[in-house]
């Protein structure tokens, strides 16, 4: 490994929770490919769809009346930076999916904006995953993806898809917006997967 | 060798673009070219071991050969004071892409497109510019040293406007606020051309509802936003 010249640590880091390549962000930025988009909260509503035993749909007061959850977990966008316990309130993804029997392996977060990205479904069951819609004890914003966003906190940030309004479940993996453009399935940033052939 | 792969880039030129920002001109052995607005990683290792990575645009065009990046330093930042005040020629670092394949602009692409960058946002719309996009550009700046390449695009007659947000320059006579829906409307009012916006979030953030108020489609608006 080649060293550069001059170049020296100047921001501590919690270093056990920062994966490679990561650094430490106290604020909060956004990547997003287009505008953001602004859905009015009466014609939003959120569904689970596809490869799957029942299609649910749920509006705005619907799913508010899901039970929710609140947690703090790290995140990390492929940009580089990372925001330690952030937190977050959200429905799990296995409440939506209570009751419901999945027939394929895969899903496609489809979003407001027409963003997509795509996911193993084992990455987004087992308490691993929610769609968010409180951030830091308030409304989400609509820049941080409000009014409810997919929140896939163990993946690169890119796979909790802003806006999101349906969960299409798949048999096969069909790649989303970033990935067809060159972006990782997966997104491990422990493994640091940020592009495809990482 | 494949875009992931992390090679070493040695500086081959730099060159001050203001008192903040510089050009580091990089040789990379095996370098295969880029698309106009794409994106290199570079990874930057200390004595002790410590590791950096951050992402850079492109400011060069594909046909320039050697990739350039601009960098524009950060208060408290780690890298981009590297970059900007102790880089010098020799000097190496990793590099690997280049990556991106959203904010980009291809000759294929002969329509005339819209432009609006603030601050460090503009270096990815220079490679489009140096690549030949037929460009409007609109640039936001705090005072005229925050300007990259002001010289250079009134060389090439680039059709540019400017806003000063901050410090205007002497006898500086044109406009002097944030971009807002009205300038946005003087300065071209026609919608249907793609529209590139890039620069701090915020400022993207404002632009780019501002732009779909005044009746462009979301889908030709193409953002990236820096930190």
């Amino acid at each position: 490994m080649s060293t550069t010249r001059g170049f020296f640590r100047r921001r501590s880091g919690d270093d056990e929770r920062l994966p490679p390549g990561q650094y430490l962000e106290r604020g909060f930025p956004v990547l997003s490919a287009g505008p953001t988009p602004h859905t009015p909260l009466d014609q939003w509503d959120l569904s689970i769809t596809g490869a799957i035993s029942e299609e649910r749909t749920w509006t705005w007061e619907q799913f508010l009346a899901l039970p929710s959850e609140d947690f703090t977990v790290d995140i990390h966008c492929v940009t580089t930076w990372t925001k330690l316990d952030t937190e977050w309130t959200g429905v799990s993804i296995d409440t939506l999916l209570d009751g419901v029997e999945l027939e394929g392996g895969y899903l496609t977060a489809l979003c407001d904006g027409g963003y997509t990205t795509n996911l193993p479904v084992e990455d987004v069951t087992g308490g691993k995953a929610w769609v968010a819609y409180r951030y830091d004890g308030d409304e989400l914003e609509p820049e941080h993806g409000g009014p409810a966003r997919l929140l896939v906190p163990h993946l690169y940030f890119w796979k909790s898809a802003k806006w999101v309004r349906r969960l299409i479940f798949r048999e096969d993996d069909e790649q989303g917006f970033w990935e067809q453009l060159g972006y990782h399935d997966r997104g491990d940033p422990w493994l640091e997967q940020r592009y495809q052939g990482d | 060798m494949r875009p992931t792969d992390w090679r070493k880039a040695t500086v081959e030129r730099i060159r001050p673009e203001t008192p903040r920002a510089a050009t580091l001109t990089l040789n990379v052995p095996g370098w295969s070219g880029h698309r106009a607005g794409q994106h290199v990683d570079v990874r930057l290792t200390a004595d002790d071991g410590y590791q950096a990575q951050r992402r850079y645009s492109i400011a060069s065009a594909p046909a320039d050969g050697a990739p350039q990046i601009t960098v524009v330093e950060v208060d408290g930042g780690e890298v981009s004071p590297w970059m900007v005040s102790v880089a010098r020629e020799e000097d190496t670092f990793e590099v690997r892409g280049p990556f991106g394949g959203w904010f980009v602009w291809d000759p294929a692409h002969t329509e005339p497109v819209l432009m609006i960058g603030g601050g460090s946002g503009l270096v990815p719309l220079m490679s489009m510019v140096r690549a030949g996009a037929p460009a409007r550009l609109l640039v936001s700046a705090r005072d005229r040293d925050d300007v990259l390449y002001l010289d250079e695009l009134e060389k090439r007659g680039v059709d540019l406007a400017l806003t000063y947000t901050r410090r205007m320059p002497l006898g500086w006579t044109g406009w002097n606020r944030r971009v807002d829906r009205e300038m946005l409307w003087k300065w071209q009012p026609r919608v249907g051309p793609r529209v590139y916006v890039c620069g701090p979030t915020a400022f993207v953030e404002s632009v780019a509802d501002d732009l779909v108020f005044l009746g462009h489609d979301p889908a030709n608006i193409r953002t990236e936003r820096f930190g």
